[in-house]
């Protein structure tokens, strides 16, 4: 194959920080290429350089031979660079026809361009409707609009970034057969992503970054999972083991036909939603993005309002505020850290308060006692190896595997009785993810009762005991992990969308 | 090339440095306008920044004005400050003075002309209840209506002048007056009256308090929970609900606290320096205060500071009118610089800047 794209000695350098630092990346015509890293490795940066949002430093890149400098992503787009975001930049309220001519310089009648929309989506197996509204759409759907933008201007780089950690499985396969049609076709991509062991599957060639620099380029194939994950962090380190599990026989956190409404505006709402959690059990609820997850951590913790009955430990829930549940022994992390777990521009010690406040007794009468809420800060930063200055650096300071340890260690620090965590590892490195799962297995074998919500299907076969699916606001009945397969759990999580997608394959087939 | 780079931390050197470098900065620009202006420049700025501090004969006059001026600023500083924090906009301070004074004034003079030590006690409750209720109107209409704070608590500033022009022509007009508008004199009935307590001073039971006020402040952001709360909704709604905020709460506290200080400047003005209500009771410290508060970056010390440099100037600039004749459009810009340097100069703290040459990408 030939060399299409070649960058050398590109660098670029941040206050305080080298991001990347004399990277070398060549790419072949028709390959898809993984860059792998962890967070912070400086991926975004190198990407964000190939597309024209950032100038380097340092470097040059060579695209086809020819002195490639794009000033702009408009211009990396002109001379064939095309790139899907892993955060959609879509509006809601427009139809996919109407989201794709907008990113158009030169957009064509709107009914060539529905036709080419469906002539795209078939020849891609990327099936979507041009007149329907994005907000109604899946997230693995919009995926499929962003792509078919991008496939609109006959990209030959195609940089896809972490694209599969917002599909089901199912949705992913799909995805994969779509990038391996490109690729025969001899469009180039290059693919981001955290997850071993599709890279193994659908990539000959990884680059692997560690702190900005390349640490490897190898066959991923031809390396274990373990081993890519090594070079990737730098040490070795243990995948999480599950303790033996002491479970009780009531169950102490159960919900029955909680219902609320969406919390944003194209939210979902829970509908009818029932589960239990014993002691010493890890419940697991997967699926996709933005099917009430949000909701359903939400209403556990006391931020939103809801009908139908949660109790905990035999008393009701659903009418005591926040700072009651957690007095109770009932403590939450939610999926963002910064400006909803933890605020940005506060220290450690000031973001330690934020949730310890009862159940550490760190004031009386309302006084703060900064002295012991720093104690307590420290505990947690040595007990979870979070890497910071101290107690004092603000929490916008920390990187994000950091902060989500300290945030998680927080609330694990406190001896819930119960914990209820959203997205544990979400856009969190290797290590650290490792460090919060078997924190979170510790806990439950103390005899907590730990209730996980996660995207990432592997986490949760890898550390709960049970899983349940949320799919549309609706949660399936959980099943024991040993006897459910992935397969289910994908169909699960495929749920209403699964004949959706089946139906619209027809339609544009007919 | 010029570039701005975020710090990591903000320079503790800056903070400090930045209001005396915009102080330099405005001296520069003020004296180039004032030579223009065919005025010693000099001369023009030691009369407003000196001679109201050290001038022998101008400063005995000028030194107790300042602390009169600028107690008033500060406690309706801190006040506003601590809304400030949290995101809630009260703007109406002034009006919230107004109907602190107005309230502990009508309480005074039912009592008049009876001599007995709770009636100043008395007022200043009245004043505190005045001015918290008029900042209670925009809390409420915000937390259950989601009407905007800022608008509500403005508009409420033109009713209360309104009503304070009502009531000094109306049933709090002095009955002895031989018909001019205006309350009696607060400072000619003892038992309400706030007199200078040490001569030459300008110290009154509201400087007193204005000092009280700001340690209390100080202590209430850094070590109650209270405060805490206010700085995590500022920074964070979403983290502070989370936390356990409870934010219609926290609007209506800081709406009513903030108006309660106004109140309480405004009674401990009309029972001193004023000494009566009448139509032009209020002279804008309620609006001024807002620019103070920025001006002490949210920081009781800060405003504190904040404050007395906007009383100098103040005083600074009558001095220079009536000893150099200067016109009063040229004091306003030259406290318009001076505003300039300190905000422009402020992004310091949170930026440096770097010289670098531009490289072939």
């Amino acid at each position: 194959m030939a060399r299409f794209f070649d960058a050398e000695q590109i660098s670029k350098t941040y206050p305080g920080v080298k991001a990347n630092d004399q990277i070398k990346l060549s790419i072949d015509a028709g390959e898809i290429h993984a860059l792998l890293g962890e967070n912070g490795s400086g991926k975004s940066t190198l990407v964000k350089i190939i597309y024209g949002l950032l100038p380097p430093d340092e470097g040059k890149m060579l695209l086809n031979g020819q002195r490639y400098r794009p000033q702009s992503p408009r211009q990396a787009r002109a001379e064939g660079v095309a790139m899907v975001f892993q955060h959609f930049s879509l509006f809601e309220a427009l139809t996919v026809a109407e989201n794709i001519e907008l990113g158009m310089d030169d957009p064509p009648s709107r009914n060539k361009l529905e036709a080419t929309i469906d002539q795209i989506g078939q020849r891609y197996r990327l099936p979507i409707l041009p007149r329907r509204i994005v907000g109604d759409l899946s997230v693995g759907e919009r995926q499929r609009v962003e792509i078919i933008r991008c496939l609109m201007q006959n990209p030959k780089l195609l940089i896809m970034d972490e694209p599969t950690s917002v599909l089901t499985p199912q949705e992913a396969d799909q995805l994969f057969e779509t990038l391996n049609e490109l690729s025969h076709e001899g469009t180039s991509i290059l693919y981001i992503s955290h997850k071993l062991e599709e890279i193994r599957n659908l990539c000959t060639r990884a680059t692997i970054l560690r702190l900005g620099k390349v640490v490897n380029v190898c066959n991923p194939k031809s390396k274990s999972a373990q081993e890519l994950a090594e070079l990737m962090v730098g040490t070795n380190f243990a995948t999480a083991s599950k303790g033996s599990t002491v479970k009780g026989s009531e169950p102490l956190l159960c919900a029955e036909n909680l219902s609320c409404g969406a919390v944003t505006e194209f939210g979902v709402s829970l509908s009818d939603v029932n589960f239990e959690v014993k002691k010493g059990e890890i419940l697991g609820i997967a699926g996709v993005a933005g099917n009430g997850q949000e909701e359903l951590a939400a209403v556990i913790a006391g931020e939103a309002k809801a009908t139908g009955s949660l109790r905990f430990k035999g008393s009701d829930l659903l009418h005591k505020r926040i700072t009651e549940r957690r007095e109770l022994g009932l403590l939450t992390a939610p999926e963002e850290r910064l400006g909803h777990s933890a605020a940005s521009e506060m220290s450690l010690t000031e973001n330690a308060f934020l949730t310890a406040d009862q159940r550490m007794a760190l004031s009386s009468s309302g006084v703060i006692d900064w002295k012991k809420t720093k104690d307590f800060t420290r505990s947690v930063i040595s007990q979870f190896d979070v890497r910071a200055t101290g107690a004092d650096s603000p929490a916008r300071a920390l990187s994000g595997g950091n902060l989500q340890k300290f945030v998680i260690g927080r609330e694990i620090a406190q001896k819930p009785e119960a914990l209820v965590v959203n997205q544990p590892t979400w856009g969190v490195d290797a290590a650290a993810a490792a460090i919060i799962r078997q924190a979170l297995i510790d806990l439950a074998s103390k005899g907590a009762a730990v209730l996980v919500i996660s995207q990432d299907l592997d986490e949760l076969l890898e550390i709960s005991s049970s899983i349940a699916v949320l799919n549309l606001g609706q949660l399936s009945a959980a099943k024991n992990t040993d006897e459910i397969t992935r397969n289910e759990i994908g169909l699960l999580m495929g749920g209403v969308h699964g004949p959706t997608v089946g139906s619209e394959t027809t339609v544009v087939a007919a | 090339m010029l570039q701005l780079e975020p710090r990591l931390e903000n320079s503790r050197v800056w903070i400090i440095a930045t209001p005396v470098i915009a102080v330099l900065c405005t001296i520069i620009a003020g004296g180039a306008m004032f030579a223009l202006l065919g005025i010693n420049p000099v001369q023009a700025t030691q009369t407003i920044f000196w001679a109201p501090l050290f001038d022998p004969e101008l400063s005995a006059y000028a030194r107790p004005q300042i602390l009169v001026k600028a107690a008033p600023l500060i406690l309706i500083a801190i006040g506003l400050s601590i809304g400030f924090r949290a995101n809630i906009w009260n703007i109406g301070a002034e009006g919230q003075y107004v109907m602190g004074a107005i309230a502990a004034g009508a309480v005074g003079l039912a009592f008049y002309p009876l001599d007995a030590w709770y009636i100043f006690p008395l007022m200043f409750v009245a004043g505190l209840v005045g001015g918290a209720a008029w900042g209670f109107i925009p809390a409420m209409l915000k937390t259950r209506f989601g009407a905007n704070e800022i608008l509500v608590s403005l508009m409420l500033v033109y009713v209360a002048e309104h009503f304070l022009a009502s009531v000094s022509l109306g049933f709090l007009r002095n009955p002895d007056g031989s018909g001019f508008p205006g309350s009696r004199n607060f400072q000619q009935y003892e038992s309400a009256a706030n007199p200078e307590l040490i001569a030459g001073t300008g110290i009154h039971l509201g400087v007193i308090f204005a000092i009280f006020v700001v340690a209390l402040a100080y202590a209430l952001i850094r070590f109650h929970r209270f405060g805490y709360q206010v700085n995590l909704t500022g920074k964070s709604l979403r983290a502070a609900r989370f936390s356990g905020v409870n934010p219609t709460k926290l609007t209506i506290a800081c709406l009513c606290l903030s108006g309660a200080l106004a109140g309480l400047a405004g009674m401990f003005e009309l029972t001193g320096p004023a000494g009566q209500l009448t139509i032009d009771f209020n002279v804008g410290y309620g609006f001024t205060a807002i620019i103070v508060a920025f001006l002490g970056r949210l920081h009781p010390i800060g405003i504190t500071a904040a404050g007395l440099l906007m009383a100098l100037t103040y005083i600074g600039g009558e001095l220079g009118q009536f000893m150099l004749n200067l016109p009063s459009a040229a004091i306003q810009a030259f406290q318009g610089m001076l505003l300039f340097f300190l905000l422009s100069l402020e992004f310091l703290t949170t930026y440096r800047i770097r010289f670098k040459l531009k490289r072939d990408a």
